[in-house]
């Protein structure tokens, strides 16, 4: 059954059309890679699911119901959360408030105000929050404020920022841009070890070795419009992408 | 770990508590220690913590704020001249109406952020100011201010025209038979509020008020409004509706300065615009920013800074300075006096704009943040540094 389902969709930036048409179907339990060289309409098309952008004419729809229209805090408690492409994190406050702020947004985000509730379901949310810093290997910096954070673990809190929601759509974008090989790999066994947990995935990515690592899906993003779709072993064999976009990359 | 800093928190309190409480002993020593001036910087330490609030929390600079203070001490008055000089419905009215009106200035206000928040804000309190003056006059009394005067004699006929703002009624404290020689003064339960009783009144809500900020800065809510000013943006995809929480740290920290205003009130029954000036809003900035935003103990620190200094520097003339320049030579002398002279008195807020641009630009973090480096300085010399404690 289709999580996330997106048809028509246009955006007009100017004279620029960065959405043509956009067609694009996201099972449920699948790893959705949407690829494309820069410039494609990649990020306008996730904006555009998180209520950054409002598309010019589409629907955009998420376990049947429309998403266009939502504040972005409506999308968040609807189950989908975002890693940003330039991580957005609480550079100010500690790497654990950073990971508790979204638990308690999730449980709280409506407004309650419980100034009186200092302990409430905190010791409970620090233990959770912790085990997950451990996961993506944040454990020993989780007293340290954001903003000394490498960039690398700024990636790999925000990713942890989402997971302690449980959402139900997760979509990251470019999660390896910008890292070293070494740490692009152990991006990829976390998403891998993620996976386990089932959540939907919606990945924006420019690493073929990433992509062809994790994907179970595989759509093609060029001008603003999909040209191919289909598994991993299809995409890598057909012309029209690798005239768009792989050969590229192997140039 | 929780109850380590719930423990630090404990203890910050009781020492504030003790050092307020103490006040009237500890600053005699530098001839601070008359109840006027002691109650000055309980009520403006209220009035810093609750700016603080908003401003040190979410980030969002108000320029406005002496709005609400005016609203406090008008209300205040009100309550006087029409049911009690006891302070205790004074405070709880003047609480009622500054949240009512900071409701509705934060509900327009926030729908921007940055610079357009603090002009609107700054706008909103210019209105005030001069709606005060003018239209409002009949509530106000405009430039002549609000009193507390003398009751309105009881045999009134039926034609006999009451002029409120000119004579007063107090009908709680009349039903009780309370009897009144020339112009009472305010109370609480019988206990007149001036001198050191009226000083401890408002030393016990200072010591509330930041017992109230403390909660706050540690509970969840707080920790939401400083994500807020870390990173709004992040925080709504994060699925907070950031509106609701914005407007519920507006309304608390414009009670905080309605009750600071109300105080002022009981400690001289008067109300008049000039409280609501934008001198008044830009005041209470220059404090929390002097004394460390976003602590908690840094703004009573720079209110007390600011209306000290202040009040020790409009008292001196040129007289005292000639007898504090008096070991110089003549010629020297009347120099040294002619530059300080600048700087005391009616120039007491150059002395403050300099204070405040050394500050700012050498210590950003404020006074607090200072003395905590200096202490680190200290510590790191010893064998077995303590780790330094944070957010005072
Ligand atoms: N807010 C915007 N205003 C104007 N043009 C934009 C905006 N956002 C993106 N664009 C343009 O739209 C096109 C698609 O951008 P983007 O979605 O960021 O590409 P990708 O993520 O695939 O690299 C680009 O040509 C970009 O310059
Ligand atoms: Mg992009």
């Amino acid at each position: 059954m289709a999580i996330l389902e997106v048809s028509d969709i246009n955006k007009r930036f100017g004279g620029l059309k960065a959405l043509d048409k956009v067609e694009l179907s996201v099972e449920e339990g699948t790893v959705h890679a949407i690829i494309g060289p820069n410039g494609a309409g990649k990020s306008t098309l996730l904006n555009c699911f998180v209520g950054r952008l409002a598309p010019d004419s589409g629907t955009v729809t998420f376990k049947g119901k429309s998403l266009l229209g939502l504040q972005p805090h409506e999308i968040n408690q609807a189950g989908v959360s975002r890693v940003f492409q330039t991580p957005e994190i609480f550079e100010d406050l500690s790497v654990l408030d950073n990971v508790m702020i979204p638990a308690f947004a999730k449980a709280d985000g409506a407004f309650k105000f419980n100034a009186w509730h200092r302990i409430s379901r905190r010791a409970e949310v620090r233990d959770e929050a912790s085990d997950l810093l451990e996961e993506v290997g944040l454990a020993d910096q989780s007293k340290m404020i954001c903003s000394a954070l490498s960039r690398g673990d700024k990636r790999r809190l925000e990713l942890a920022m989402c997971l302690i929601q449980h959402p139900k759509l997760l979509l990251l974008d470019e999660p390896t841009a910008g890292m070293s090989r070494a740490d692009t790999n152990n991006t990829i066994d976390l998403l891998k070890k993620i996976g386990e947990r089932g959540i939907t995935k919606v990945i924006i990515e420019h690493d073929m070795h990433v992509v062809f690592s994790l994907a179970t899906t595989i759509s093609v993003l060029a001008q603003g419009t999909v040209i191919a779709e289909g598994k991993p072993e299809d995409i890598k064999g057909d012309p029209r992408v690798q005239e768009a976009y792989l050969g590229g990359v192997h140039q | 770990m929780l109850g380590k800093s719930a423990r630090a928190d404990w203890i910050l309190l009781i020492v504030f508590s003790v050092l307020v409480l103490t006040a009237p002993i500890t600053l005699t020593p530098i001839g601070a220690g008359y109840p006027d001036l002691l109650q000055k910087f309980a009520i403006y330490g209220i009035f810093a913590i609750g700016f603080n609030i908003l401003f040190g929390l979410t980030g969002y600079l108000s320029f406005g704020h002496a709005a609400f203070l005016g609203v406090g001490s008008y209300s205040a008055v009100w309550m006087f001249k029409l049911f009690t000089m006891n302070a205790i419905p004074a405070v709880m009215f003047s609480l009622l109406m500054a949240g009512l009106f900071a409701l509705l200035i934060g509900y327009v206000s926030l729908r921007r952020s940055g610079i357009y928040f603090s002009i609107i804000t700054l706008a909103f309190a210019q209105m005030s100011y001069n709606l005060a003056y003018s239209v409002l006059s009949p509530i106000t009394n405009g430039e002549t201010g609000l009193q507390v005067r003398q009751l309105a004699p009881a045999d009134r006929g039926p034609d006999y025209v009451l002029k409120l703002v000119d004579e007063d009624l107090r009908w709680v404290d009349q039903a009780f038979g309370v009897v009144e020689e020339g112009i009472p003064i305010t109370n609480l339960f019988g206990l007149k509020m001036s001198g050191y009783p009226g000083f401890y009144f408002s030393a016990v809500l200072l010591i509330l008020a930041f017992y109230i900020a403390m909660r706050i800065t540690r509970s969840n809510f707080g920790m939401m409004l400083k994500a807020i000013k870390s990173n709004q943006n992040r925080l709504q995809y994060t699925g907070v509706n950031t509106r609701p929480y914005l407007l519920a740290a507006f309304v608390i920290s414009g009670m905080y300065a309605g009750l600071a205003g109300s105080l002022l009130a009981v400690t001289d029954p008067l109300a008049g615009a000039e409280r609501m000036q934008w001198t008044a809003s830009g005041e209470v900035v220059l404090m929390t920013i002097l004394g460390g935003a976003g602590t908690l103990v840094g703004p009573v620190l720079g209110g007390m800074i600011i209306k000290g200094l202040g009040s020790l520097f409009s008292s001196y003339n040129e007289n005292i300075l000639n007898q504090f320049f008096s070991f110089l030579p003549e010629p020297v002398r009347e120099v040294a006096v002619g530059i300080s002279a600048l700087f005391v008195g009616e120039g007491w807020e150059l002395t403050l704009g300099l204070m405040f641009m050394i500050i700012v630009i050498f210590v950003p973090g404020g006074i607090l943040q200072g003395f905590t480096n200096i202490i680190r300085m200290f510590r790191r010399k010893k064998p077995n540094p303590a780790p330094a404690k944070s957010e005072a």
